[in-house]
């Protein structure tokens, strides 16, 4: 048997969490002995205190703001390949469209998220849609090479055989694109993420808001720096869950096949 | 097949037959002179010659994968339309393996099957006996990343096998693999070969190779790719290790060298050569 400290798997569960421990310890032990003010900078029990108490309220919050995060990301990953697949039918319809997926890109959110959230009256559904705008681009780029990215060899063998569009589209285009699309999926969410927070803060300053980013902005009002820190946690928290489901989902695809996906043997 | 059409007294006709055909690419380079080729009936034909003379594209043109700038090919005396139909199919084993990753052994060797519609009641027993012509039963339910580049290989010519095809391309298969390997696969191939009478083209580079496997080779020469000469192998078939040490191989491979040395010579005029 391996000693524990060598198991793979050990030290990546095992190393993470006891840096975090270590930083967490520091982190109180400083703030207890320079006795910093709350108001200032919590401490770590401070902001368990905080999530203990308001567990109610800030859960809604998630909930809110992972919801808009969710239907965002689903939006974007529907359009996102539907756009890829126009683009690879068609140069014309690509070289039209391209610089203006480009210019969504490159647009600020938080300057035009004050435009939509005017412009659509229900405020999850504008959200939703500033979200989506942030997560779009990845989805559209990403799957469109990898639409493109097909073996030479593998595309003559398919000619040789007289193989016709569908065929060569499901056997093979789809699944050549496969490890982009996992790519741009885990790029993805953590956009649509930060995408629902964005819209959320300039909604929130609107007064029109529940999420995650309102109670930030509430909790900054009321000095509550415990409350605005437990809520930055559950952001933070979130994220990390969005990444290693796409993650995970990746490795169920890809693991049999892709190298990005295995493992290197030994 | 093509049998049944002539009479006895009559030599079956041409497979493929390259009439004037050229090649200039999009960029200008002039990659085939006309070449003239007739690939027989039953044949083990292979090209050899100098890096860069065209015997790639040359293949590639008999395949249909790309058109000839000027002049024509006749397959199986007609259009490359008909091809793929009963007793005109075509197969073509590339340089490298070229296998799907996503797919396990069996569904890449069976592909062209799936492709051509061919139900899976009928097509399994074929994917299992091309494996195992091969060598590579039991291996179907890999992937191929947890093959070797030989056994790779071997899994292309398999999926060549399996359409039972009446002519056989082959660009280099075992140019990336040992000597020992190259020569064991050598072996296979041309039994294979002895066994369907299957009409094949083969590229190599290697002498040794060419002499061994081909009832002919046709020696290429570069800027501009032509057919420089052509040398008919009548050792009788099938041909075993005994060959390859006999002086009649090494007479032939030393002929063999003496023309791929005069084919890689610069050319002197330079009226078709437009890079000197
Ligand atoms: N798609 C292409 N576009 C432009 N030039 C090409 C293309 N394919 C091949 N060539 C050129 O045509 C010539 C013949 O190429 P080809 O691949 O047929 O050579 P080859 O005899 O197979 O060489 P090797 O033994 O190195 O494989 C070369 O000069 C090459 O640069
Ligand atoms: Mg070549």
């Amino acid at each position: 048997m391996k000693p524990l400290i060598e198991s793979d798997r050990f030290v990546r569960v095992g190393a993470p969490l006891l840096i975090g421990a270590l930083l967490l310890g520091v982190w109180e032990y400083a703030c207890r002995h320079w006795a910093v003010p709350v108001y200032l900078f919590p401490k770590p029990s401070d902001i368990y205190g905080s999530l203990a108490k308001d567990w109610y309220p800030l859960l809604g919050a998630l909930y809110v703001t992972m919801k808009v995060t969710f239907q965002a990301f689903f939006f974007a990953v529907l359009l996102g390949t539907l756009i890829a697949f126009m683009f690879v039918q068609s140069r014309f319809i690509e070289i039209s469209f391209f610089p203006y997926a480009v210019l969504l890109q490159v647009t600020p959110i938080v300057a035009i998220a004050p435009l939509i959230i005017i412009l659509v009256k229900n405020t999850q559904v504008a959200l939703t849609v500033c979200a989506t705008l942030v997560a779009l681009f990845p989805m559209i780029s990403n799957t469109t090479i990898g639409l493109r990215s097909v073996d030479q060899g593998l595309q003559n063998l398919f000619r040789m055989n007289k193989a016709n569009r569908t065929a060569t589209l499901l056997r093979l285009r789809i699944p050549s694109a496969l490890p982009y699309f996992f790519a741009g999926l885990r790029i993805s969410s953590g956009l649509a993420l930060i995408g629902a927070v964005v819209a959320e803060f300039v909604a929130g300053t609107g007064g029109r808001s529940s999420g995650l980013a309102y109670e930030i902005l509430q909790a900054g009002f009321q000095l509550d720096i415990p409350r605005m820190f437990a809520a930055l946690l559950l952001i933070a928290v979130a994220g990390i869950l969005m990444f290693v489901l796409m993650a995970g989902l990746s490795k169920l695809a890809l693991g049999g096949w892709h190298e990005s996906e295995i493992t290197a043997e030994t | 097949m093509t049998a049944g059409h002539a009479t006895p007294t009559e030599p079956a006709p041409p497979v493929v037959e390259v009439l004037s055909a050229t090649k200039t690419f999009a960029d200008g380079t002039k990659a085939l002179a006309p070449v003239d080729l007739s690939i027989r009936d039953g044949e083990f034909l292979t090209l050899i010659g100098p890096s860069g003379c065209g015997k790639s594209t040359l293949l590639k043109l008999v395949a249909n994968l790309i058109e000839p700038t000027d002049g024509r090919l006749v397959w199986w005396r007609g259009g490359f339309d008909q091809v793929g139909e009963a007793g005109k199919k075509l197969a073509f084993v590339f340089q490298d393996a070229t296998l799907m990753p996503w797919s396990r052994i069996e569904a890449n060797v069976r592909l062209p099957l799936d492709l051509a519609g061919v139900p899976k009641s009928v097509s399994a027993p074929k994917v299992a006996d091309a494996l195992k012509r091969v060598g590579l039963d039991g291996f179907g339910d890999r992937y191929p990343r947890q093959l070797s580049g030989g056994m790779r290989m071997r899994v292309s010519i398999a999926r060549a096998l399996v359409t039972d095809p009446n002519l056989l391309l082959m660009d280099e298969p075992f140019g990336a693999l040992d000597e020992f390997t190259r020569n064991k696969l050598d072996a296979d191939l041309l039994a294979l070969w002895w066994e369907r009478k299957l009409t094949s083209v083969f590229v190599t580079h290697s002498i040794y190779e060419a002499v061994f496997l081909s009832t002919r080779v046709a020696v290429m020469a570069a800027r501009p790719g032509r057919i420089f000469k052509v040398m008919e192998i009548d050792e009788p078939m099938p041909r075993d290790e005994s060959f390859r040490e006999s002086a009649r191989f090494a007479d032939l491979c030393r002929q063999l060298s003496a023309w791929l040395a005069d084919a890689s010579l610069p050319q002197r005029s330079s009226a078709m050569d437009p890079d000197a």
